[in-house]
């Protein structure tokens, strides 16, 4: 289990634009770059990322070697109602993790 | 030949020469950004792409992408790509976006290995294209370096 970080605010109003930032510990080998031994690591990234809000997608990633190592990502999404976020990575090498956060929406 | 046919020749091979950097886009890279677009051709605005344009470490470096758009169910961000010229592989990532996004700006940290032409491209739910374009400067190379032995 790789070590995620997410921000979210725990309340919001109904209708508030809130931030998201996901980073989780991942090393995202090119599969560019020579190893301790002179041979070339193979690749090891992580390709997709989602975020799920009560179920239903709200936002989508793909990512490709040009993207650091521990990915972050931020972004945007409406607070509609209370529920939880569901945060899933996947990549190579049966790469899968899945966060939840708890989102509190006052009327 | 007339010397005045080789000097008018001349002139139109400089002439060549200047034209060619303004669409320094690389044939990769234009072939990355059509897969996305779908062949359109992405028009220029729209986009704000937030890059330090002298970077010391190409190893992470900060993005920022946002799109003046009303996020509105009508009217909003679908998707955006970001595109390379002169890393090994020119996509960078590709984000899905959707009304409920409130807001189209996304961040990352990203690797560049080298000085180079970013792109980022906007696919609006009208299924227009709008793009930005920006050259940095890298003085650490990221991907090349390998372990220490």
């Amino acid at each position: 289990m790789a070590r995620a970080l997410i921000h979210i605010p725990a309340t919001a109003k109904r209708g508030e634009v809130i931030e998201i930032r996901a980073l989780i510990g991942h090393p995202m080998e090119t599969g560019y770059r020579p190893g301790a031994d002179g041979k070339i690591v193979p690749r090891d990234i992580i390709r997709k990322f989602v975020c799920r809000y009560n179920g239903e997608q709200v936002f989508g990633a793909e990512l490709h070697q040009a993207i650091s190592a521990n990915p972050y990502i931020g972004f945007f999404t409406l607070a509609t109602e209370s529920g939880t976020l569901e945060f899933v990575w996947e990549g190579d090498n049966g790469f899968s993790q899945t966060e939840k956060m708890a989102l509190t929406v006052s009327a | 030949m007339k010397r005045r046919d080789v000097l008018s020749a001349g002139a139109g091979l400089a002439m060549l020469a200047l034209v060619r950097p303004a669409s320094a886009t690389s044939q990769e890279m234009a072939a990355a950004i059509a897969a996305f677009t779908g062949g359109a051709a992405p028009k220029e605005g729209r986009v704000k792409f937030d890059i330090a344009q002298l970077i010391d470490n190409g190893n992470a470096v900060p993005v920022t992408i946002s799109v003046d758009s009303p996020m509105s169910a009508a009217d909003h961000v679908s998707a955006i790509g970001i595109f390379n010229e002169r890393n090994p592989q020119t996509d960078v990532a590709v984000f899905t976006l959707g009304p409920r996004a409130g807001k189209a700006e996304v961040s990352s940290r990203i690797r560049l290995a080298t000085s180079q032409r970013l792109i980022a491209v906007a696919r609006m739910s009208d299924g227009s294209y709008w793009s930005k374009s920006v050259d940095v400067i890298v003085t650490l190379a990221a991907c090349i370096e390998g372990e220490a032995p």
